[in-house]
């Protein structure tokens, strides 16, 4: 079977006039986490979204285990969808079901299981994330990385093979932060998924990558093994991996001339 | 002024667009293989939603309805002597007219407006997001129960409105002005067809649930994902579903009284 998992090839996406993407080319390794890193706004997430399909390119493809999942019908793509998976920043667990319920909805979906098995598949996959004792809290009483655990958990509960997790770590204390690194390192190398990590939390994420790719103004301007990355001196990818305030991406959102801007005032 | 036509064009290709994309969601609602084991749990918990939860309303609003037209066609048949009539008067108001229309402007208050922002709020918190991604079409999951439930409830809802209503008219009339009960009934069993008038309101109502449904779930599943699209999207519901109800009546009364 082929190496990569997904390809992007050429990939141009605009929002209204705004080029997202601008001829994007990248290779998800099977077996393996790859993290997409990227300032703010710079489409990270947008891209998971156009590998899941629920966005559509304007030119260029992704092929997910050689098919271009935006050619697949609309039967087809949720049939291809059930090999995937989408952490969402917030967790986006389903607000009027308990934790028990969310996390035993995709089985409720998908399979004819009978009740006493759901309810052991959930127990163990809310063990697994150290949650079994909350299973009967509803999402308005989980902080915000116990939530997370919970999206983790109703995720990986299909037995998807490709894993993608959006800013998993944003607004997380260094605790959660640490446990929600182990869980999916483990989660990949146990259950032998593919993983891609969107993130712009630099040291974290390098230290759990195998591979990363580096986005800003609608192109990869960076990519590599972390050390590598951390390593580059190219311009963008310096002064994101070191954090500078200033430099191949301005502080200034574009603007004309400040005191001309003043004295028209 | 080539501007001005500029933008009514532009208009009036995002009209088209947004009635296509409305016209695509009710198909995708509609035509699907039906799934009764797994819907009708849900179809349930949404008729309680939508419809046992605008009981209430409805019939608090029936009555208190009934009992102010007993009050003032009371008042102008009195003049012509003509008060044995009043009976006929509520029931035929009410059963044509005032029971369909009038639930459909409350239950598009109550639930239409309830549904989008339901919807909404479940699409700016990705809830719609996270289920496509684990393969679950939302509209079957999400939109379907809650438009089937709509369109089941209200023309349940309008005869319990008409029923209450008359009654309220009953009371007034019969209880408090002191019209003879018998007459009341009477008058009114031999001047309310069940076809021309209780079928023809069952029918409005009908139309009416199919279209603020619609317009209530299709504003919710594409509303602008943050505070103030959502609550632009619910004003929307309510505006739209309010003319519309208007406009159809019109156009329905029209039809029933030219007998099709």
């Amino acid at each position: 079977m082929n190496d990569d998992i997904i390809k992007i090839n050429g990939l141009k996406f605009f929002r209204a006039d705004k080029v997202i993407f601008d001829g994007v080319d990248l290779n998800i390794k099977r077996g393996k986490i790859t993290a997409i890193m990227g300032p703010s706004g710079s489409g990270k997430t947008t891209l998971l979204k156009l590998i899941g399909a629920q966005l559509y390119p304007e030119q260029g493809g992704v092929l997910f285990n050689g098919i271009n999942i935006h050619k697949l019908s609309r039967k087809e793509l949720y049939k291809t969808r059930r090999s995937m998976g989408l952490m969402f920043q917030s967790g986006a667990l389903f607000t009027n079901l308990s934790v028990f319920e969310n996390v035993a909805f995709p089985l409720r979906e998908h399979t004819e299981l009978p009740e006493d098995m759901i309810r052991d598949l959930v127990l163990m996959q809310l063990e697994a994330v150290g949650l079994r004792g909350a299973r009967d809290l509803m999402p308005s009483e989980l902080s915000g990385g116990m939530a997370r655990r919970v999206a983790l958990a109703r995720t990986l509960i299909k037995d998807p093979k490709l894993m993608m997790y959006d800013e998993p770590f944003t607004g997380q204390d260094p605790i959660t932060m640490g446990v929600l690194m182990r869980l999916i390192k483990n989660a990949n190398d146990v259950l032998k998924l593919t993983s891609i990590i969107v993130s712009h939390d630099v040291a974290e994420t390098a230290s759990i990558a195998d591979y990363i790719y580096i986005i800003a103004n609608g192109k990869i301007v960076g990519h590599g093994e972390p050390d590598a990355v951390m390593q580059d001196n190219s311009p963008w990818v310096d002064q994101f991996v070191h954090g500078l305030p200033d430099g191949a991406m301005p502080f200034h959102y574009p603007a004309k001339n400040y005191y001309e801007d003043l004295l028209n005032a | 002024m080539l501007e001005r036509i500029q933008r009514l064009g532009a208009f009036g290709l995002s009209f088209c667009e947004r009635l296509g994309v409305s016209a695509v969601l009710l198909a995708r609602v509609i035509v699907r293989r039906p799934r009764f084991v797994k819907a009708l749990p849900l179809l349930v918990e949404q008729l309680y939603m939508v419809g046992v939860l605008s009981l209430v309303i409805i019939v608090i609003s029936g009555l208190f309805i009934g009992m102010v037209l007993a009050l003032q066609g009371y008042n102008i048949l009195d003049k012509f002597g003509a008060t044995v009539q009043l009976g006929q008067l509520v029931a035929l108001s009410v059963v044509r007219e005032l029971g369909p229309v009038i639930t459909a402007l409350l239950f598009a208050g109550r639930a239409g407006s309830a549904l989008t922002a339901e919807l909404g709020l479940m699409q700016a918190t990705e809830q719609i997001s996270s289920m496509e991604m684990m393969a679950v079409d939302p509209l079957w999951r999400i939109v379907s129960p809650r438009f089937w439930a709509g369109l089941i409830s209200m023309p349940l809802l309008t005869v319990i409105f008409m029923i209450t209503a008359v009654y309220g008219g009953y009371l007034v009339g019969v209880g408090w002005l002191g019209l003879d009960p018998g007459q009341f009934w009477a008058n009114m069993q031999s001047s309310v067809d069940l076809h021309k008038d209780i079928m023809n309101g069952v029918i409005k109502s009908g139309v009416f649930g199919f279209v603020v449904t619609w317009i209530s779930v299709y504003q919710g599943y594409y509303a602008v994902p943050t505070s103030a699209g959502i609550a632009r999207a619910t004003t929307k519901t309510v505006v739209y579903s309010s003319l519309a109800i208007l406009g159809l009546d019109f156009i329905l009364t029209s039809f029933m009284l030219g007998g099709w």
